[in-house]
């Protein structure tokens, strides 16, 4: 077994760019499902309409990547407030219902073979960000990095440093807005809506405002991170928009402990540990012969990663329910209620 | 129109509540020591015992409130004023429609028919967030706390008017000396309402009376000018009944205008000025406390049509035994209906 391995590929996966997109779109789902009480289950909608308007706007209009950008994340609010405007005034599940929905309809609209011209159909849209690698002060095609106590290999390309060090900031940066705003008077009012509509109406406040705001908001940042998406991988693939990436957010957002400003970065960062660790491990007991070959064979890991991480989750949940960062006392609240 | 809402209280009102906060202690027996000035005293002295009387200075009048269910007609009330500055009880039988009138008036629910006017401005079809703006301020029967916030995230929720309300304000700052002017108006008023030691705590970890406290408190926190409270001693023990009936007096004696479903008779005749009774939609009777009891239409809303020849009835099967079967079987079997 090689320890190193399963150490090395583990604390990466971590850090790298994977652990970013879902933290980012978790920082949403949090702020919509942890702090407001909106039930969105089309999170991966939003990362769709942000990555294909940027992919889309380059491609198409020859635009350069950060107005292209900015078109992303207009496509991100304009969805926020499609889906928001008919539900939002009716019971939170109309609002489930209708972006669960949506995250699908997007996906086989982007992949239908009638708007291959512009969204590339199955394929997709391919090589249009490369400016943003241009802007890299490290030299891409060069290894930066150490090896931790010689063995474990934490050695980046200077373009994987690059994505990861923006990456990161954008996290930052989407994680100090949601502090600001959740301890501001607004997050008063957005985590009374989550608690009881009825009371802040009654109390003067403009519940249907709020919802849309924290939608658009919580939206805009799903969009950001469809966009890191595309942008680092330099291409927008349909299928990479499927409804799983939701409920892994959305796992990432439950781990970390919701409504709390680092849960969903924490969440995410352990979520891909997790799932990186049982892969190696596995992968690592097959190759040394301890797995029987009847009871799994390599090509199996992919699958039962998810099984064993499932499992695991719901063990971590069983006996900490308010995921790493919750304060326990909610979690009683919500069972007395 | 908001500068109204801080009429000054009736002589050494302002000292009186700062007495009662320190005197009532942990029980609520001490409430009833304090004796509130009632400005309302002496304005009904002109005002007939009938139902959709017309009253010296109204601040809510309904005009031919319908509202209907399928073929029930739930609430159709021709006439309403309730006096401005009084307590008015609004009491009746179960199914008489009174928590409907209640979401009526605070626009919760919409009429069929029927206009709403509050302090001279109509207010019919007006959101009913703007109405508690406005001054109109309400709670709930099963009462609707936040229980995922503190008592004293409760109370700062209800100010009205913060600026820090606005998504980019609440992000850029700006808001913070409001802020401090909010949490000790918060702090005073539960001070008043001997909440203070609870600041800290979860609402959803309150009993069922404290909670019924803490709507109360919150009310005040928006300057209101009409309260509007539904229930507010249901569930509540005696005790702690004493002492929401003394916070209730002093919210009238600073000017307040207040209205209220019970069930309790005693504390309809302990409190209020005034008291409208509903039966089976309509207003059957108008009149303060003490005319109620005598009133033919109320003893037959509450104990059914013919009521009256019932107990008369009764009266007879005392004396005489042998026509027991005949007369209940015809009489109770028909109100059981």
């Amino acid at each position: 077994m090689d320890w190193y391995t399963i150490i090395s590929n583990t604390l990466r996966s971590g850090i790298t760019q994977q652990a970013i997109i879902f933290a980012l779109a978790a920082i949403g789902l949090n702020l919509h499902f942890g702090y407001t009480g909106l039930l969105n289950f089309g999170q991966v909608g939003f990362m769709a309409a942000g990555a294909y308007g940027t992919g889309i706007s380059i491609e198409e209009f020859g635009m350069p990547l950060i107005p292209a950008i900015g078109v992303g994340l207009a496509a991100g609010v304009v969805l926020a407030i499609i889906l928001g405007y008919p539900t939002l005034r009716l019971r939170a599940d109309y609002l489930a219902i209708v972006t669960i929905a949506i995250g699908e309809i997007i996906r086989f609209t982007v992949r239908a073979a009638a708007l291959s011209d512009v969204t590339g159909g199955s394929n997709g849209i391919n090589g249009f960000s490369n400016e943003f690698q241009s802007w890299n002060p490290l030299s891409g095609g060069k290894t930066y990095g150490f090896n931790l106590f010689g063995r474990i290999n934490l050695r980046f390309t200077g373009a994987d440093l690059w994505e990861m060090f923006v990456g990161w900031m954008l996290v930052f940066l989407c994680v100090f807005i949601v502090w600001r705003l959740v301890n501001s008077p607004w997050g008063r009012v957005v985590k009374s809506i989550r608690e009881d509509e009825d009371a802040a109406t009654a109390l003067g406040k403009n519940v249907f405002q709020f919802k849309m705001q924290s939608l658009i908001l919580g939206g805009t940042f799903g969009a950001v991170a469809g966009i890191f998406y595309a942008v680092q991988q330099n291409s927008v693939q349909p299928d990479n928009y499927g409804t799983q990436q939701t409920f892994f957010a959305l796992t990432a957002a439950i781990l970390g402990g919701l409504a709390r400003v680092w849960g969903p970065v924490v969440g995410s960062i352990i979520f891909w540990m997790l799932l990186s660790a049982v892969e190696n491990i596995l992968i690592e007991l097959i190759d040394a012969g301890i797995m029987p070959d009847w009871l799994m064979e390599r090509s199996q890991v992919g699958a039962v990663r998810f099984m064993l991480v499932g499992l695991t989750l719901m063990l971590l949940l069983v006996f900490r329910p308010q995921g790493i960062f919750g304060d326990k006392r909610e979690i009683a609240i919500d069972a007395r209620k | 129109m908001r500068a109204s809402n801080e009429q000054p209280s009736p002589e050494s009102g302002d000292d009186a509540v700062v007495e009662f906060g320190r005197t009532a202690g942990g029980g609520g027996a001490g409430s009833m020591q304090k004796e509130w000035p009632n400005p309302a005293k002496g304005s009904f002295d002109d005002v007939a015992w009938e139902p959709g009387v017309a009253k010296p200075d109204p601040i809510l009048v309904a005009n031919g409130v319908v509202r209907q269910f399928g073929g029930l007609r739930a609430v159709d009330v021709e006439h309403l004023e309730v006096q401005r500055g009084a307590i008015t009880a609004l009491i009746g039988p179960n199914g008489a429609g009174k928590t409907t009138f209640f979401n009526l008036l605070t626009n919760f629910d919409t009429p069929d028919q029927g206009t709403v006017v509050f302090d001279g401005e109509p207010a019919s079809g007006v959101k009913s967030y703007l109405l508690a703006e406005r001054g109109m301020v309400r709670t709930f029967q099963l009462t609707k706390v936040l229980a995922k916030m503190s008592v004293l995230d409760n109370m700062m929720l209800a100010a009205q008017e913060q600026r820090g309300e606005s998504m980019w304000r609440g992000l850029i700052g700006g808001w913070n000396g409001q802020e401090t002017d909010v949490r000790a108006k918060a702090l005073e008023i539960l001070d008043q309402f001997n909440m203070t030691h609870m600041q800290d705590e979860f609402a959803g970890a309150l009993s069922g009376g404290q909670r019924k406290l803490l709507e109360m408190a919150r009310s005040m926190m928006a300057n209101p000018r009409l309260i509007m409270l539904d229930e507010p001693m249901a569930g509540v023990n005696p005790a702690l009944t004493q002492s929401l009936l003394g916070h209730v007096k002093r919210l009238r004696s600073e000017g307040i205008t207040v209205v209220f479903v019970e069930h309790d008779m005693d504390v309809v005749a302990d409190i209020s000025d005034w008291v409208v009774v509903m039966a089976e939609g309509e207003i059957i009777a108008e009149g303060p406390p003490a005319s109620i009891g005598a009133n033919v239409a109320v003893q037959e809303a509450y104990l059914g049509s013919g009521a009256a020849a019932l107990s008369e009835e009764l009266h007879e099967v005392v004396e005489h035994p042998d026509h027991f079967h005949d007369a209940t079987a015809t009489d109770l079997g028909g109100e059981h209906r």
